[in-house]
């Protein structure tokens, strides 16, 4: 497990109460009973633990924890975030 | 349509069961104590405060009653609202047999999640923080309103007031009339605060009327108030209903007044707040009480210590009672509680009401020496027993802004 996704997995454990061993990355939202409020809720501690902006739009469409995982990779190698007003 | 109160419920100062209330009620002890210095926002040591005092909920522990979701969202205002209603919906019983579609809560909360606002602020305005999402969640006036209402399954009209230190008993008294009107067959209504922040003080110092010792209504001394927080929340249902149920019934609201001073937003006028108490009175001839003013045995006064409302307040009074006045005892919970702001009419309605159901009066804590400018016969040193003779109780509530509200209740005895 790299680190990024035991930091994600550790993070909503935490939010929803539950062990960390019981999140794998196919663990959906629906399983983890993440409804729209938790899901901001845990977007806003993953943006300000990686320093990133998750857009809207990717937001919609994460279903599970592996999403998360592999959209904050991929927000990390594209470097910092962009100001929040262009 | 008569109104009984069956359940009560509270976090306060003084406790956090009716039970423990009403011990620490009738022994005088108060819930005021000196607070730590070291709360978020001010600098060690000193806080910059005139005052040393406040009246703190002590031993609370929100996570033994309300889920991490609730938890999440709710302030510590909305938690000790949601707490006190699930101890007074448990002690009535009163869902078991009322439609939920058909019971109303009404809370009264002016300051909102404080805690919360000033949290999201301070590191807002320092450090350019990011404001979490929850922060609009925990800051509305209504949240404690909603989770009782979704707790519970309540689907009636549901609703939240906000009339500065009144908002308690607006509560109690529009639930009340929801009741009696049969707009809702039951209603949880009370109120919660809990705005002991560093800002909330620092403001309330400035305005120059907290005590720098101790909140001591109606006495010669008295020298301020002190701020307060916590929950009352009582249900009320149809007396019939509850006699035919076997409900436990505490006692009846007879009366409810509200009136405006249409002043000052700070200064009191004894017009207005005499209004209210005479419209309280008068509404009780919808119970079948003819002589309302000739059978009061108790009135908990807004009694805030300030020199101001005390002595504004004791002037209504006397103008609304005339010369029956001076057989209607007159006492402060203030002393024990602290001002809760939207709270406060509520734990007042709360200590009305058993001082009703036990046939004792509670006194004002710390006042040996009343003031004798006011004319009233005021409650201190020790409990007194009711007057066999009278049944019924007021609770006054005068808040800043001139909005006043007043309950009258009636004593049952079985």
């Amino acid at each position: 497990m790299n680190d990024v996704q035991t930091r994600i997995i550790e993070l909503i454990a935490k939010s929803k109460n539950l062990p960390a061993s019981s999140i794998g990355m196919d663990t959906t939202f629906e399983e983890l009973q993440i409804d729209s409020l938790d899901k901001i809720n845990i977007s806003f501690d993953v943006e300000e633990m990686f320093s990133i902006q998750i857009p809207d739009e990717s937001l919609n469409s994460l279903k599970t924890v592996g999403d998360v995982v592999r959209g904050v990779e991929h927000l990390v190698s594209s470097g910092p975030a962009a100001p929040v007003a262009s | 349509m008569r109104v009984a109160v069956t359940g009560l419920g509270c976090i306060t100062p003084i406790g956090n069961t009716v039970e423990t209330f009403r011990d620490a009620m009738y022994a005088g002890r108060t819930g005021i104590s000196v607070f730590p210095t070291d709360m978020p926002g001010s600098r060690p040591g000193d806080p910059g405060l005139r005052f040393k005092t406040t009246a703190k909920v002590k031993g609370f522990d929100g996570t033994q009653h309300l889920s991490p979701s609730v938890l999440m969202v709710a302030d510590r205002s909305a938690q000790f609202g949601i707490v006190a209603a699930q101890q007074a919906v448990a002690d009535s019983g009163v869902l078991i047999r009322h439609n939920p579609a058909n019971v109303a809560v009404v809370t009264g909360c002016s300051c909102g999640g404080r805690a919360a606002d000033e949290d999201a602020n301070r590191e807002l305005y320092t450090r350019n923080a990011r404001v979490p999402p929850t922060v609009i969640l925990r800051t509305m006036a209504s949240s404690g309103a909603s989770h009782i209402s979704a707790q519970h399954g309540v689907t009636g009209p549901v609703l939240n007031l906000a009339t500065a230190c009144a908002s308690g008993t607006h509560a109690i008294g529009m639930a009340f009339q929801m009741v009696r009107s049969g707009m809702a067959s039951a209603a949880i209504a009370g109120g919660h605060e809990a705005p002991l922040t560093f800002g909330f003080l620092r403001a309330w110092d400035s305005m120059r009327v907290v005590s720098p010792t101790s909140c001591r209504p109606f006495s010669a001394d008295r020298d301020g108030m002190t701020l307060g927080e916590g929950a009352a929340m009582l249900v009320l249902e149809p007396l019939d209903d509850a006699l035919a149920r076997g409900a436990h019934v505490y006692a009846e609201i007879v009366g409810f007044g509200m009136s405006a001073d249409a002043h000052h937003i700070t200064q009191p006028q004894a017009a207005g707040a005499a209004l209210a108490i005479g419209r309280a009175l008068e509404d009780a001839k919808q119970a079948g009480i003819n002589e309302p003013t000739g059978r009061v045995a108790y009135i908990n006064a807004h009694g805030t210590g300030t020199l101001a409302n005390d002595a504004t307040e004791a002037e209504a009074i006397r103008t609304a009672f005339g010369a029956a006045v001076e057989r209607a005892p007159v006492g402060a919970t203030k002393s024990l509680t602290g001002h809760g702001i939207g709270a406060a009419g509520a734990m007042e309605a709360l200590a009305t009401v058993l001082a009703l159901y036990e046939g004792r009066l509670p006194y004002t804590a710390g006042v040996t020496n009343a003031d004798p400018a006011l004319k009233l016969d005021i409650l201190m040193n020790e409990p007194r027993e009711i007057d066999p003779a009278r049944d019924l109780a007021l609770s006054n509530s005068l808040a800043f802004g001139g909005l006043n509200a007043v309950l009258a209740f009636r004593r049952l005895v079985p």
